[in-house]
């Protein structure tokens, strides 16, 4: 079978089983629709926050960022893992002993106070929207370039099936989808690097294989591809670029937002017990190291095999796949000695770096492009969230497999995105109807706003997945940077510290937010050419601001705390009783 | 709260603190501070550094997860159930 039919086979088989999983799983009370009915093995639970959180980013682009980037991809393996560490240390168990729905729920009984609740929900509701539109560009890319329609009918069938189990499953329907989901991206993940790995050294174990001997050779893989590298004026593939504050301060806000982002505490929500919690913690993050140590091995046998294949290829001689990816505009030829060979060397090839294609043709064939050429040899743009999709191509590996790896994208975009709209339909539905706006409606009327907000949720997220906001790239630091900033410091002293107020936790979230943001909106969007280390502060990016941010929140809150009243008694009993160990339960 | 519970407290803030102090040494330590000086060393085919960043410190991550859920559950028993 083509590879075509093949990925409409899995895809086709994979959304029945989400569908079959959606009908079997219905909600009928908000409990179940928030939180599961609080019953998930924490086992399932695992599985279902390891697909919750590796989005289309974890599985489609960090591969391709480490591929190009080489050691600097570190910031995010470390950042979206050590995360885990800080959660089930320091705030899974307690929410889960809290026992209610939400994280606006926590902010707000904990500070006793709907002005935070209310801040507390408008950084869910922007922080997941910001979100959501990079997984929808995931549906819509695997949509177009295997199933060969277009961007806007992917993007739709997939607002359909998430549509079909998140409105009518809610968190329980959600919860089942996403153990069925990690199953189908991991195993898509790994078949393709045990493949590659046993082509390029013999082992069986991708993660293992990239510290082994080349196939056939008496030299590492990593010492071959730092050759390589070099040798065609690239840095080193374990080498590093950035600056080491910044890394710091990058892997820093990636782990405080990774433990702030609302739809990965919640999962925390769904276990029986705080024991549940603790553990489940564990297993998720042994389902996400089977992915994340596997992915640093992905990203060095692709760049090995891209080296291979296409440089000092003649155009006309390039495999298909390179053609394909060409009239998808994320590959770019440019043919700067005229010899008809694709140079592939150091450097951005394009001036702007992404190309801007004319409609024409070149000598070869190849699109032409209204970009100027830079002054360096490197001829070829590639565009790094393709690496993933296209390296079992470029391994030449059989049609099941290419089509395997469609339906693991689209598996841990729809699996992120159902989680995401999850928390935005019960902060509506939850913290702003039924907590602070119409606290007299009841259960029934609640179940149905809360399904009302997740379609609206659903039709607005597909509108950025056909009409993507061109800032998307740009606001991913956003996510992570304002949770880092904003939830968590607030959660932990809430949980660590008695004398922690409500004074002191609108200030610190306020402080760190518009911090922030602002230093991100100046860097991105006021002034892009500013946006270099000469001139950030202490040399940190807009992307390790939220560490920034974090630390200003923290004193802030300190300050704050000190002067105005401690909290009332009952937040202090509720504060005591959070910490004790759990009742026996029989 | 009562003696036995702040026993209980001050023994899950110290196991979290040392479990801590741990994940900061593999992360911001091994895997990025003190990353260029442990390059010279060599794991298989990894420089040392490298290898903690891509994937040394993630299976000490998952150890540690392992260990807290583990002593807590010890913890619980002894204090817990009052």
């Amino acid at each position: 079978m083509s590879a075509t039919a093949l990925t409409y086979l899995f895809v086709g088989l994979s959304f029945s089983l989400y569908i079959g999983i959606a009908i079997w799983s219905r909600s009928d009370s908000t409990k179940e629709f928030y939180v599961a009915g609080g019953h998930v093995h924490p086992l399932a639970n695992g599985a279902a926050t390891a697909a919750d959180w590796m989005s289309a980013a974890s599985f489609l682009s960090m591969a391709g960022i480490i591929a190009f980037e080489g050691a600097d991809g570190a910031r995010y393996l470390m950042g979206w893992t050590g995360g885990y560490v800080l959660l089930a240390l320091c705030l899974a168990p307690y929410l889960r002993k809290f026992a209610k729905f939400t994280v606006p729920d926590f902010i707000g009984e904990r500070y006793y106070s709907r002005t935070a609740r209310l801040v507390a929900v408008v950084c869910v509701i922007f922080i997941s929207f910001t979100y959501i539109s990079g997984q929808m560009r995931g549906v819509g890319l695997v949509f177009s370039r295997f199933l060969e329609v277009d961007i806007n009918t992917g993007v739709i069938v997939g607002m359909a099936i998430v549509f079909f189990y998140a409105v009518l499953g809610g968190m329980k329907g959600i919860t089942y989808t996403q153990v069925a989901q990690y199953c189908v991206l991991i195993f898509a993940y790994l078949v393709p690097a045990i493949y590659i790995s046993l082509m390029l050294t013999n082992n069986p174990f991708p993660m293992f294989g990239l510290g082994s001997f080349m196939a056939g050779e008496e030299v590492y893989l990593l010492d071959k591809l730092d050759g390589l590298s070099t040798e065609l004026g690239m840095s080193a593939f374990t080498a590093s670029n950035k600056s080491t504050i910044d890394m710091f301060f990058i892997t820093a806000a990636l782990m405080a937002g990774t433990a702030g982002l609302p739809h990965v505490i919640v999962r925390f929500f769904t276990v029986p017990s705080v024991r549940d919690a603790r553990i489940s913690a564990g297993y998720a993050l042994i389902f996400i190291a089977l992915l994340y140590t596997t992915a640093p091995a992905v990203a060095a046998f692709a760049r090995i095999n891209i080296i291979d294949t296409l440089n000092e290829i003649k155009y006309a001689d390039a495999p298909t796949w390179f053609t394909k990816w060409e009239d998808s505009g994320l590959i770019a030829w440019i043919d700067k000695n005229e010899d008809g060979h694709i140079q592939y060397r150091g450097g951005n090839a394009l001036d702007p770096r992404t190309p801007a294609y004319i409609d024409a043709e070149g000598k070869e064939g190849q699109r032409l492009l209204s970009n100027k050429a830079t002054s360096n040899e490197n001829e070829l743009y590639i565009d790094r969230d393709i690496v993933v999709l296209a390296h079992p191509e470029i391994a030449e590996l059989p049609n099941w497999v290419i089509a395997l790896v469609a339906a693991g994208g689209l598996a841990a975009a729809l699996s992120t995105a159902a989680g995401l709209l999850l928390v935005i339909s019960a902060a509506i539905s939850h913290d702003l109807l039924k907590m602070t706006f119409r606290p007299e409606i009841t259960e029934k009327q609640e179940l149905l706003y809360a399904r009302i907000s997740a379609a609206v949720a659903i039709g607005i997220a597909g509108l950025f997945g056909i009409y993507p906001p061109g800032f998307v790239a740009q606001v991913v630091a956003f996510a992570f940077g304002l949770a880092a900033a904003s939830f968590f410091p607030v959660i932990l002293l809430g949980i660590f510290s008695r004398r922690m107020n409500k004074e002191a936790a609108i200030a610190g979230m306020i402080t760190g937010l518009s911090f922030t943001f602002s230093y991100i909106v100046f860097f991105k969007f006021i002034s892009p050419e500013l946006n270099n280390a000469a001139h950030w502060w202490f040399g940190i990016s807009p992307e390790g601001i939220g560490t920034l941010g974090m630390l200003l929140n923290f004193t802030v809150s300190f300050v704050v705390m000190n002067i105005t009243p401690p909290p009332p008694p009952d937040v202090l009993a509720l504060i005591d009783n959070i910490r004790l160990p759990e009742q026996e339960e029989n | 709260m009562s003696d036995k519970n702040t026993l209980y407290w001050k023994a899950n803030i110290r196991l979290m603190l040392v479990l801590l102090s741990i994940w900061f040494f593999v992360s911001f330590g091994c895997g990025i501070l003190l990353s260029d000086y442990l390059d010279q060393f060599h794991i298989f085919g990894f420089k040392l550094g490298f290898w903690f960043s891509h994937q040394g410190a993630i299976f000490v991550f998952v150890l540690l997860i392992f260990i807290y859920a583990w002593q807590m559950n010890r913890l619980d028993k002894k204090y817990g159930a009052s």
